[in-house]
């Protein structure tokens, strides 16, 4: 969840639905949208966001790198993966509906092959104390990977216009409902968000 | 943790993917932010993963290229092959991927377009940051029920580990693969 305030309006708007004609370098065609993103997911180790900015933004320019980071926002603040719903957004804003299907299926078609096999690999070997020694140490890596991404995301709490204290309260809240009380999200996500958007709110009053 | 043995109907079918329809919508921050819930749904109530399934499936799907959406395959994936059956471990596949997946894009898909022309509208913004808190102690309780899982429980290095990666990754650029290899290497020499 970002809280940059998107930049001053590009020239051309990054229209999720439009298939409009932008400048400067773009795919040529659907195949290159899904060859492209089936060749970025594939670098993709632990975390594509990455890699997508590299690719798209630096080597291949089909975006700059404001209209990344507004993208980037929009796509944090939907539901779903977030980079899933980055790739549907680039991919139509040249080629609509197909364009978003097609970056989409780019990003999963060839990785799911890939993760399946490698699950099956691990049933086949799982009973290997290395192989399973192996797991248990990723797994905890993976663990304070995704703890990271929460601390970084933290950090921009303390510009959040419902002050800090309330949103860090707001946060340690939700940590202790679905962690320790195991609360249902379903429960947990309108109530504390909704508390969470009102106090925004609140905080926004111009 | 042994794999449970299942035999499931199509109530039980149906019923994966309507939750997985609903954590779609719910996932904001992200599938993995929603993977506490997951826990909870498969392994505690249902008991159709096992908690090492649970997190081997995470932690497989962090080590292998793609995006980390993925995860929820290799879930539905270990729920079709407890009940013994291959076609039914991608039948596992289909449903939870394409429920994680398919209310969220069709949502989002409309809504980006409408929420880029209204971004400075005081209600999208207070919606951003509002819900920003929240994601956070999404993510926080995601990586607690991962590092409590299963054989961790007692295990002090494996702790150890998880902060000194948390560490590392919060506060260096590091590549994620360089983390993922050495936790590998030490939990194959059995350091951890």
């Amino acid at each position: 969840m970002s809280t940059t305030p998107p930049p001053a309006p590009p020239a051309a708007s990054p229209d999720c639905a439009g298939a409009q004609a932008l400048a400067g370098p773009r795919p040529r065609s659907l195949t290159d949208l899904f060859v492209s993103f089936t060749v970025l997911a594939l670098q993709g180790f632990g975390g594509v966001l990455p890699v997508v900015q590299r690719e798209i933004v630096e080597r291949k320019r089909w975006l700059t790198q404001e209209e990344f980071v507004e993208d980037w926002a929009v796509a944090q603040i939907m539901p779903g993966p977030n980079v899933i719903n980055l790739a549907m957004m680039i991919g139509a804003r040249w080629f609509g509906l197909a364009g978003a299907m097609t970056a989409v299926a780019g990003m999963i078609a060839v990785p799911l092959v890939v993760v399946l096999l490698l699950a099956a690999a691990h049933a086949r070997f799982a009973d290997h104390p290395a192989v399973a020694g192996a797991l248990r140490g990723m797994a905890a890596v993976s663990a304070g990977l995704i703890a990271a991404a929460g601390l970084k995301l933290s950090s921009a709490l303390a510009t959040n216009p419902m002050k800090l204290p309330l949103a860090a309260g707001l946060a340690s809240v939700g940590f202790v409902l679905l962690a320790w009380v195991r609360v249902p999200l379903v429960w947990v996500l309108p109530v504390l968000g909704g508390l969470g958007c009102a106090l925004a709110w609140r905080g926004l009053r111009p | 943790m042994i794999a449970p043995q299942l035999v499931l109907g199509w109530n039980d079918w149906l019923s994966l993917f309507v939750h997985y329809l609903m954590l779609s919508l719910m996932s904001i921050g992200g599938a993995i932010s929603t993977s506490a819930d997951m826990q909870r749904y498969l392994v505690e109530d249902k008991g159709w993963l096992s908690g090492a399934q649970f997190s081997d499936s995470i932690a497989l799907a962090q080590a292998a290229p793609g995006p980390n959406v993925l995860f929820v395959a290799l879930l539905g994936w270990h729920v079709g092959l407890n009940t013994g059956s291959l076609g039914a471990a991608f039948a596992g596949v289909a449903l939870t991927m394409v429920g994680i997946m398919l209310p969220s894009t069709i949502f989002t898909y409309q809504a980006a377009q409408w929420a880029y022309r209204n971004r400075d509208l005081r209600a999208v913004r207070a919606f951003k940051q509002g819900m920003a808190p929240v994601v956070i102690g999404m993510l926080l309780a995601t990586s607690w029920l991962l590092a409590s899982a299963g054989p961790a429980k007692s295990n002090w290095p494996l702790w150890l580990l998880a902060a000194l990666s948390c560490l590392v990754i919060w506060r260096t650029r590091l590549h994620l693969l360089w983390m993922l290899g050495a936790g590998a290497m030490l939990g194959a020499f059995g350091l951890v």
